[in-house]
């Protein structure tokens, strides 16, 4: 077994909640007034200062402690939540970030510089100047002289295997302790049960500790106890001795003389502690995995897959009913199993939804277009890998958006539209596809700007009858992205070849629609996961491949006139032209042709093009096998897979395939260049 | 480089599988081999270099099946009963990559005294000299220490 580094939880962890607070910060500063999301906030600070602590991260618990002792008063309503206050917070977010991961990236000065902006801001809070070291900057009650400690825990605690005992020489470590039991629950010697609790204690400690110091003592069992925390002041704490201290009254926490420095932070301490009451019940039903695992799960599935088809060809020959009905039952398994498999690794697309909003916000602030943000579908789910690679395409195609989609609140109002831009980004589910659309509703793409701009870089030859499609697909080519001299009308393209090629690699497909003076759409198809797809096996002379089942259009019998070649390969097909390969010559097939080829129509962006193959063999569930790097030259194919009978296939990658054979305006420029 | 994963013993020699390719006999180091298969039913990949044309499915994985008969100047020749893949892993480029080799008889794991090792002589050999790292002798018999990196890349 490996052991986890506890460590790396803490970092996965805080990883989690900064992107939490990130969104609550977000979010605030639309609904400034919500104080569920400034509890959410507090209760994400919190818990980052305390785990960071226990894992050794001072500097991460040092700064949080003094962003939240700063939030503390927002929390208060003393300070009201303004666009300024969120800036900073999120500044003092990426901070965090970086302490945690990247500490050398970082200096102190710049924490103290965000601190001081954060205290500016929410007023003479924090008493001590933010250059000290952070951690002395504690709250500003002073530390007591003295804690009078109360608590209480849930009956089953000892069947977790927690031990009360530990945890009073804990405290007895902080300082002298006297401890005195409360036994008023406790039930007659007969209706004992050793394994629940039903002693709570009460501790007096003579120690100048701070609250933080006994609440960690407590970290682990919080939220399976009640805690009661009331500061003596000198006087009470050296006063009575400890036999002085008389049995306090059962289940009620003595409350001698409270400091009243401390009243008004004792109502603080309660609600943090609801928070990770709430994170740990969601951890109870989600376990995290390394993606390693899952990666390893996915390769024994796939090779399972294999073997249960290669039992049931074998199956397939024998007589005997038992072992058909055996390998019947293994293959109904393997199949749930791949799906079970398949459904660990999707995700939902909204963790990455998540992260563009802070982009979008940083945008909007500095180009100075207001933009409202708006993302659907979050809860589609995609293949894990696949949305680590999309992040970056995205960004692209939302800074686009915003830089040249969407016009100058100026601009937009003279046009009669709303001045604040709005900014879509949704995702569904079509068939075996997701799609991943960026919407903006601003001033559309010009064809006619971009063709003339294609023209003048010698992309096209003036006079072509092209597509709109056609022409918006120029955006994707590489010389397109650096010529920031195109004015901001049709200036899209930092990147977007970038865009395309990152899509392309994983097997999907942009299309762009636009309406002007309305807005642009961006929509990503890409397939459910990058690890099977249903595929069509075919056999050309020898050789078996496999075609992706979603660029299949529909199959035919080739026409007996074209069966000898005739120097223009075209079928009519419902009165449609479609030109056509052979692919016994594209391959160099060996073994006789069959006497009935077939041909499969495969749609390759708005062109349907035949393939000509011996034989359709029929469905294929194709566990994909990347090409090795030696094999890096061979771009026909997309990878491989292991057929029933334990030999290779390779899978046909139709984009690549067609566009090899056919003249395309783009491709011939990316030669050129 | 292959250098980096030779099984250098203690003493000075080196742990090498003998085969024979061709009319010449290669020594690999051992360290580099994985293991030693009976040849399986291989794949033609179309538009593939022609000493990298097939691909073979090695206990689940796909790996590309290398000719290098191509490379030294001999000639293609039909699998015989002594035929054998050797499934060795080399680095490429920083990356690790499974090549399954294919040899005419696999003989046995020797040892070669690094000392005897020899540079490739400038005349006498019609091969590119980056396909072969050393030349060293082994039971009175020249070996061919390949560089196999270089070969398959």
């Amino acid at each position: 077994m490996t052991a986890l580094n506890p460590t790396d939880v803490f970092r996965a962890e805080a990883a989690e909640l900064l992107a939490c607070l990130e969104t609550t910060l977000l979010d605030l500063g639309d609904r400034p007034d919500d104080r569920g999301l400034i509890d959410t906030a507090f209760r994400a600070l919190h818990t980052i200062k305390g785990s960071g602590a226990m894992f050794g991260f001072e500097e991460v618990a040092g700064f949080t402690h003094d962003f939240e002792t700063a939030f503390d008063r927002v929390r208060r309503g003393e300070v009201r939540v303004s666009v300024d206050l969120i800036n900073v917070s999120l500044s003092a977010k990426d901070h965090i970030r970086t302490l945690i991961e990247d500490p050398e990236a970082t200096a102190p000065v710049i924490g103290e510089a965000i601190l001081a902006e954060l205290e500016r801001l929410v007023g003479d809070t924090a008493g001590p100047a933010a250059a000290l070291p952070p951690i002395e900057a504690l709250p500003a009650p002073a530390a007591p002289a003295g804690w009078q400690i109360g608590f209480t825990f849930d009956p089953e605690i000892l069947r977790n295997g927690t031990n009360p005992l530990a945890l009073l020489d804990e405290l007895r470590d902080l300082g002298p302790c006297t401890v005195v039991p409360r036994l008023g629950a406790l039930p007659d010697l007969e209706a004992l049960d050793p394994e629940t609790l039903t002693i709570g204690w009460d501790v007096v400690l003579r120690s100048a500790v701070s609250r933080e110091a006994i609440e960690d003592v407590f970290l682990f069992v919080r939220d399976e106890m009640t805690l009661s925390l009331t500061s003596l002041d000198a006087a009470t704490a050296q006063a009575p001795a400890a036999e002085a201290i008389p049995a306090p009254a059962p289940g009620q926490a003595p409350s001698p003389n409270p400091a009243p420095a401390a009243a008004p932070a004792a109502p603080a301490a309660d609600a943090p502690r609801t928070a990770p009451r709430r994170m740990e019940e969601r951890a109870a039903t989600t376990v995290r995995v390394e993606a390693q695992r899952l990666d390893a799960l996915m390769d024994r599935v796939g090779e399972l897959v294999i073997a249960q088809a290669r039992l049931s060809q074998l199956a397939g020959l024998q007589e005997d009913p038992a072992i058909k009905a055996i390998s019947e039952e293994i293959e109904r398994l393997s199949a749930r199993l791949r799906d079970t498999t398949i459904g660990i690794r999707m995700v939902p697309i909204g963790s990455l939804f998540g992260r563009f909003r802070r982009l979008v916000h940083d945008l909007s602030r500095d180009l100075g277009k207001p933009v409202e943000f708006v993302t659907e579908g979050e809860e589609t789910e995609l293949d894990k890998t696949m949305i680590e690679r999309l992040a970056d395409p995205l960004v692209h195609l939302i800074r686009n958006a915003i830089d040249h989609g969407i016009e100058d609140p100026s601009r937009r109002t003279a046009t009669s539209k709303n001045r604040t831009g709005r900014m879509a980004l949704t995702a569904e589910h079509a068939g075996a596809q997701v799609l991943v659309s960026v919407r903006d509703d601003g001033a559309g793409l010009d064809a006619a700007r971009i063709r003339a701009k294609a023209e003048e870089k010698g992309l096209v030859a003036p006079g072509t009858v092209l597509s709109d499609q056609q022409i918006y697909q120029f955006l994707f080519a590489p010389g397109f992205s650096t010529a920031q001299q195109i004015s901001a009308l049709s200036g899209r393209g930092v990147g977007m070849d970038v865009v395309k090629k990152t899509i392309e690699s994983l097997r999907g497909s942009i299309d762009i629609t636009t309406e002007p003076g309305n807005g642009t759409t961006v929509t990503l198809r890409l397939p459910l996961t990058l690890a099977i797809i249903e595929g069509l096996l075919i056999r050309i002379g020898e050789g078996r491949y496999v075609v992706p089942l979603s660029a299949v259009e529909e199959c035919v019998e080739l026409p007996e006139n074209e069966r000898i070649e005739r120097g223009r390969d075209f079928l009519n097909i419902r009165g449609e032209i479609v030109p056509f390969l052979r692919l016994r010559q594209v391959f160099e097939a060996t073994g006789a042709p069959d006497p009935y080829q077939k041909v499969i129509v495969v749609s390759v962006g708005e062109a349907r093009v035949g393939l000509v193959v011996d034989q359709i063999i029929g469905n294929h569930q194709t566990v994909i096998k990347s090409l090795s790097k030696l094999h890096a030259d061979v771009t026909t194919f997309s990878g491989a897979t292991i057929l029933g009978d334990g030999t290779a296939a390779l899978i046909i990658d139709v984009g690549q395939l067609v566009t090899g054979g056919r003249a395309d305006p783009v491709r011939e420029f990316q030669e050129v260049a | 480089m292959s250098d980096a994963s030779e099984t250098v013993q203690p003493d000075g020699t080196l742990q090498v599988v003998m085969l024979r390719i061709g009319s010449e006999t290669f020594a690999l180091d051992a360290g580099m081999v994985r293991e030693i298969i009976d040849p399986i039913p291989a794949t033609r990949v179309a538009g593939a270099r022609a000493h990298l044309d097939r691909i073979v499915n090695v206990r689940g994985n796909v790996v590309p099946l290398a000719d290098i008969r191509e490379r030294f100047g001999m000639k293609p020749a039909a699998t015989t009963p002594d035929t054998r893949f050797v499934v060795i892993e080399v680095v490429i480029e920083g990356d690790p990559v499974v090549v399954a080799l294919v040899a005419d008889k696999v003989f046995e794991v020797a040892e070669i005294r690094l000392d005897q090792q020899q540079s490739v002589p400038k005349i006498g050999a019609s091969w590119r000299p980056e396909y072969i790292h050393s030349i060293a002798k082994c039971n009175d018999e020249f070996v061919i220490l390949p560089d196999i990196a270089q070969i398959l890349n």
